[in-house]
């Protein structure tokens, strides 16, 4: 039996009156890579946002239902929203490096915790940019803007970043979407490599992508969860006519 | 060219031209008023400059020494002006842009920041009279005069810094959030720094408008003549010195050394921050 990391149970997301996710039950196992594929404005997106609380930025953001991460109910009174979102790190559709060097693009998050140890931070920074397939590309030029990096060198740095922060859980939203194919694959691979160490969520608007690395996919429509399997079946013999039509391109 | 239902209907190349003659005879109008303006005050004031101008205090009435003096208190007035009115400006655009979402309040506050903008100067000078002369009885000095520039420059602090904070990408803040940084960090470790170049803009913007100021820095700051040796020294700057010299035909040449020295300081100071920005700018990217 897997462990399950994050249990999502009864779940419902609310702009103001509109309803963006619909009642969602569903497991993240750990270690795996879970797709999560759909239309657009299917709710894959709020979906993340709400397991890193991202969405209590936006005003008349609402919930209902439960969600545990770890074991601890992330909408819970005594939860450290900070620290949540540390756990959870997130890549976005766009590569966005912040207008600083690479170097502190890296440490951005392990700065904001009060560690300015030199040795320390020059390690992860090593090591980040080393898991996210980066390292060799930009070792020689770690103190120049990171602006100056292509999309997909930009893209890798920001799960380098994600990396740093030392996370359990990284959620990806649609992480290739503007990139080449090349660069593509180079993330695809690494994000292989890091599900030994991580549980990743990719939500994906490129189900070949979903296909390609993720060991279980979801199929979210119009804000509910239509069905979750192993992607092998999701993919073969789908048990749901919704997955089976956008699969085969009917809609989308 | 045809006339066509009473219009003058020109050939789109013509009308090109025209309009490009037009704009040009437009922006060389703008242009040439300030030429004018250096001209006249440089022709005038240049031959007053010299070492001693800059570095000897005014003598009778000023029609004899330098200017020392107004320089100094020009220089404390315009700081404290600023040293109150930069937090203050910064810190309202950052509550308007980050602390609180469009409402009512918000509306009211931007409002009565536009209605201060748009008071005449000699108002000013009237509320730091009555209040920070006569009421607070700091009485004609640079503290009354920095403080009553100090709300005078606010409404375009704020203005400016409110622009610069809102053209930081929605994106960065995301980003900052979602690698765990508290809204306050978020503010002071990403969304500043982008918008410093803007915020500076208006700040040099106010140092223009303090060190030219007189309407309400005559009412606060006093015109004595005294180099200034406390904030509570009353003390005359630079363009009150100026509005003396001329309006009470004390001396014109010193009066136009006097213009000379606060039209090449506005101009030194322009092109410095903006060479410092330019600097920064090309750092950060």
């Amino acid at each position: 039996m897997k462990q399950r990391g994050i249990l999502v149970r009864d779940f419902s997301h609310y702009y103001g009156e509109n309803r963006s996710l619909n009642n969602i039950n569903l497991d993240v196992y750990r270690n795996e890579i879970l797709g999560i594929i759909g239309p657009a404005r299917s709710g894959k997106s709020t979906f993340l946002a709400c397991l890193n609380r991202l969405n209590d930025l936006i005003p008349g953001s609402r919930v209902e239902g439960k969600i545990l991460v770890d074991d601890q109910d992330i909408y819970g009174p005594e939860v450290d929203v900070v620290a949540l979102r540390r756990k959870l790190g997130m890549v976005f559709a766009t590569p966005v490096p912040l207008p600083l060097t690479i170097y502190e693009n890296i440490v951005f998050g392990v700065r904001l915790l009060g560690n300015n140890d030199r040795g320390e931070l020059d390690r992860i920074v090593e090591d980040s940019l080393e898991k996210a397939g980066l390292w060799a590309e930009v070792k020689d030029r770690l103190h120049t803007s990171a602006l100056k990096l292509s999309g997909g060198q930009q893209q890798r740095l920001c799960i380098a970043r994600v990396l740093a922060l030392k996370p359990q859980y990284i959620m990806l939203d649609e992480p290739t979407s503007g990139l080449d194919p090349i660069s593509t694959m180079k993330i695809e691979d690494s994000l292989r490599t890091l599900k030994k160490d991580y549980t990743i969520i990719l939500v994906t608007n490129n189900t070949k992508q979903a296909a390609r690395v993720a060991d279980r996919t979801a199929f979210f429509l119009m804000g509910e969860l239509v069905e979750i399997d192993e992607t092998r079946v999701v993919f073969t013999r789908p048990s749901d006519k919704r997955t089976e039509a956008y699969l085969e391109g009917k809609f989308g | 060219m045809s006339l066509m239902g009473g219009q003058l209907k020109l050939q789109p190349r013509t009308e090109q031209k025209v309009i490009q003659v037009f704009m040009y005879l437009m922006t060389s109008i703008a242009v040439l008023v300030l030429v004018f303006i250096l001209v006249v005050i440089l022709k005038n004031g240049l031959p007053q400059l010299n070492l001693e101008f800059l570095t000897k205090n005014p003598a009778d009435m000023g029609r004899e020494g330098g200017i020392l003096s107004t320089i100094v208190a020009t220089i404390f007035l315009t700081f404290i002006a600023l040293l109150v009115a930069t937090p203050l400006g910064v810190g309202t655009a950052i509550y308007l842009t980050e602390y609180t979402v469009e409402s009512r309040i918000t509306r009211i506050i931007r409002f009565g920041a536009e209605c201060l903008a748009g008071i005449p100067s000699i108002i000013f000078g009237l509320f730091g009279f009555i209040l920070f002369v006569n009421k607070l009885k700091f009485g004609w000095s640079i503290l009354s005069g920095g403080l009553t520039l100090a709300f005078m420059v606010l409404p375009t602090i704020i203005r400016t810094s409110e622009e610069a904070i809102k053209a930081v990408p929605p994106a960065y803040r995301l980003v900052s959030f979602s690698l765990g940084s508290t809204r306050w960090q978020t503010v002071t470790r990403v969304v500043l720094p982008s918008a410093i170049p803007g915020i500076v803009t208006g700040v040099i913007l106010s140092i223009g408008r303090s060190i030219g100021e007189t309407a309400a820095v005559i009412f606060t700051a006093g015109s004595a003549l005294r180099m200034p040796t406390s904030l509570f020294s009353s003390s005359r700057t630079m363009s009150v010195h100026f509005y003396i010299l001329a309006k009470e035909g004390v001396s014109m040449p010193k009066a136009y050394g006097t213009a000379a020295v606060l039209v090449i300081s506005i101009l030194v100071i322009n092109i410095v921050t903006y060479y410092l920005m330019e600097k920064y700018i090309k750092r950060k990217s």
